[in-house]
């Protein structure tokens, strides 16, 4: 007699992808876009160097699994506006499996694009090697699910469509610009680096970058991943809390702060991180050598 | 006595300033149907939907087979189904889709063909939600409502904005629920729907229940008395009208004179002489037999509808 959430996130799940798949501005954001860009970055700067190559895939790679942040987690809040959210509040269903689902469903989406990326950019753009596979398939899955769950925060402390979506389109610039993913993180100044370490975006973005090149160790590409699942958990949590299935269920202004909190694992991470201060050394030194050897293959870390 | 299945107890809910409910109390059997008839605003959806267990009430008690609502599992959801008055679903799904989809959210699930038959949707299975019609997205809420084979089935407004013909369809439905011995609790503000289908009606104004009783106990406060709607080319005061023969009390409406009268016959001729000697002009004249409608107005002073 008891529900079964496992059973239903799997329900719901399945017909968020299909009905993402019908739609066809969702394909085109997802699926066209980052190709279009993944061609264009390529032709400008690889300066046919596949190390290159495989940075702007790492990026490429980046954009696509922080599109999360927008894809399905978004739709909640048009859902809860269009009312149908109450209705599925009538079936016996928690709000656990509504965003679970969310986040499930955005990484089956993720993940053809994904593929599609790094087989374009091995045989149609000439990358060398495959880069650090299990890596990047590791960060595609938990950043996916960290940028769902973000995506699920910002869904939760904002009342209607219209405040989703100017909060999601300032975030959303600032992990664009400001994580590595379209300009180096290197080409910034120090103090930029320095403060683009407590962004979630930042540490998907090296450990993208990083995979790609094979340039990384394991063991740094393993706090990536921490910093990153401990941000699904604490998003997640978070989200539930305050997760509404009524379209007049206004939040008061002062639950937006836990979108602060939600940011506390990466402040904890940032300070580390600049305490430590190896990993923006790291990062520029990486990008000095990526630019010296204009063509020659760098040396593999991983293995 | 049969056993109670739906209960509400002295319902207080207000929203900001608004008090939408201002104790509200009624009683639904096993098997009953039961309707809330009201005007726009009266209260219907918020009462429906503490019992639901949507929405929490200020005050007061709501058990739907000795549960409450509000405290709710998914035991109890399990048990019920609704069609609720504002709600909508993705546009890209499809019929069968929606069926299907909501039934595996519950243990009982009734057979997605049966039911698409039954609603007459067999042609629409996989059409998308948004090329439904209106009665067709009626017609799917109330599928839907019965997915989990419930025992106890709230419909709000099932057939509002429908077409005369799409309602009758519904209420076809609604009948074979009662020959299946469900209880229901509905919503309406169109008078023969809560004549034709219910077996008690609460009026519903303001926020409280004003009457409860079968349709026919209720005529019985008007009974006997005919309604009489005249338009006149000249207004007159209610007054004259009132001192009519036969007139129990007249009221005026937009221009339209509501008279209920005891002896129709006998008014219709002093109604007559009476404009003639005012030199005014009849427009138009209709006579109902005694409705809810005719109950209302008593209670109240006003119409159902405006
Ligand atoms: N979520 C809400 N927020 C504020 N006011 C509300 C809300 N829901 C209902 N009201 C108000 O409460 C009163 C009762 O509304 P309710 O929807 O229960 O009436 P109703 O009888 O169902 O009306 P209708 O026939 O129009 O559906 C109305 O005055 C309405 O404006
Ligand atoms: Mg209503």
């Amino acid at each position: 007699m008891a529900s079964n959430p496992i059973g239903n996130t799997l329900t719901l799940t399945k017909i968020r992808v299909r009905l993402a798949m019908r739609n066809r501005t969702f394909l085109f954001f997802s699926l066209i876009m980052p190709l279009g860009f993944l061609f264009f970055f390529v032709t400008i700067f690889s300066k046919n160097d596949p190390v290159w190559t495989a940075y702007i895939l790492g990026a490429i790679l980046t954009m696509t699994v922080m599109g999360s942040f927008w894809g399905l987690s978004v739709q909640l809040v048009m859902f809860r506006e269009a009312g149908i959210l109450r209705r599925f509040r009538l079936a016996p269903l928690g709000a656990g499996p509504m965003l679970a689902s969310s986040i499930l469903a955005n990484y089956i989406l993720v993940i053809p694009s994904v593929v599609i990326e790094i087989l374009v950019t091995k045989f149609v753009l000439h990358m060398q090697g495959w880069g650090n596979l299990w890596a990047i398939f590791l960060l595609v899955t938990i950043g996916s699910a960290t940028f769902s769950s973000f995506g699920l925060i910002v869904a939760s402390v904002t009342n209607t469509m219209q405040e989703t979506q100017v909060i999601n389109q300032v975030i959303w610039t600032a992990f664009l610009f400001l994580s590595g993913a379209t300009v180096p993180l290197a080409r910034f100044p120090h103090w930029i680096q320095g403060a683009s370490l407590f962004m979630p975006a930042t540490y998907l973005a090296t450990g993208l970058e990083n995979a790609a090149t094979n340039l990384a160790t394991n063991g740094e590409i393993i706090t990536d991943l921490i910093a990153l699942t401990i941000g699904v958990l604490v998003a997640f949590e978070i989200s539930r809390q305050l997760f509404r299935w009524e379209p007049e269920a206004k939040l008061p202004g002062s639950a937006k702060l836990w979108v602060v909190v939600a940011m506390i694992p990466f402040v904890a991470f940032g300070t580390y991180e600049n305490v430590k201060g190896d990993r923006l050394t790291r990062i520029r030194q990486d990008f000095q050598m990526m630019n010296r050897t204009a063509t020659a293959v760098p040396p593999s870390k991983s293995h | 006595m049969a056993e109670l299945i739906i209960q509400a107890e002295d319902l207080y809910k207000n929203y900001g300033e608004v008090a939408a409910l201002r104790g509200v109390s009624f009683a639904v059997e096993q098997g009953e149907v039961f309707g809330l008839l009201g005007p726009n605003g009266a209260g219907k959806t918020t009462t429906v939907e503490i019992l639901e267990g949507m929405r929490t009430p200020d005050r007061g008690i709501a058990r739907v087979c000795g549960i409450d609502p509000e405290k709710s599992g998914s035991r109890f959801k399990e048990m019920i189904g609704a069609v609720l008055q504002s709600t909508s679903l993705p546009d890209k799904i499809r019929v069968k889709e929606a069926i299907e989809l909501f039934a595996k959210f519950y243990s009982s699930r009734a057979n997605t063909d049966d039911l698409l038959k039954r609603f007459q949707l067999e042609e629409k299975r996989d059409a998308f939600y948004s090329q439904l019609s209106g009665g067709q997205k009626q017609r799917l809420a109330l599928a839907m409502a019965l997915v989990n084979n419930p025992q106890v089935i709230f419909l709000d407004e099932p057939t509002a904005g429908l077409d005369p013909q799409v309602r009758r369809e519904i209420y076809d439905i609604i009948e074979e629920l009662k020959s299946e011995k469900k209880t229901v609790l509905l919503t309406t503000h169109y008078i023969e729907e809560a004549e034709r289908l219910c077996d008690r009606v609460a009026i519903i104004d303001y926020g409280r229940v004003i009457k409860t009783g079968t349709p026919r106990e209720l005529k019985h406060t008007s009974a006997g008395t005919t309604r009489i709607e005249v338009r006149l080319a000249r207004p007159v005061s209610d007054g004259i009208l009132a001192h009519l023969d036969g007139v129990a009390d007249c009221r005026e409406f937009d221009g339209t004179y509501v008279v209920h009268s005891t002896r129709a016959p006998q008014t219709i001729v002093a109604l007559v002489k009476q404009l003639e000697t005012d030199n005014n002009e009849l427009q138009s004249l209709e006579m109902f037999s005694p409705s809810l409608e005719d109950v209302f107005i008593e209670l109240t002073g006003r119409r159902l509808r405006d």
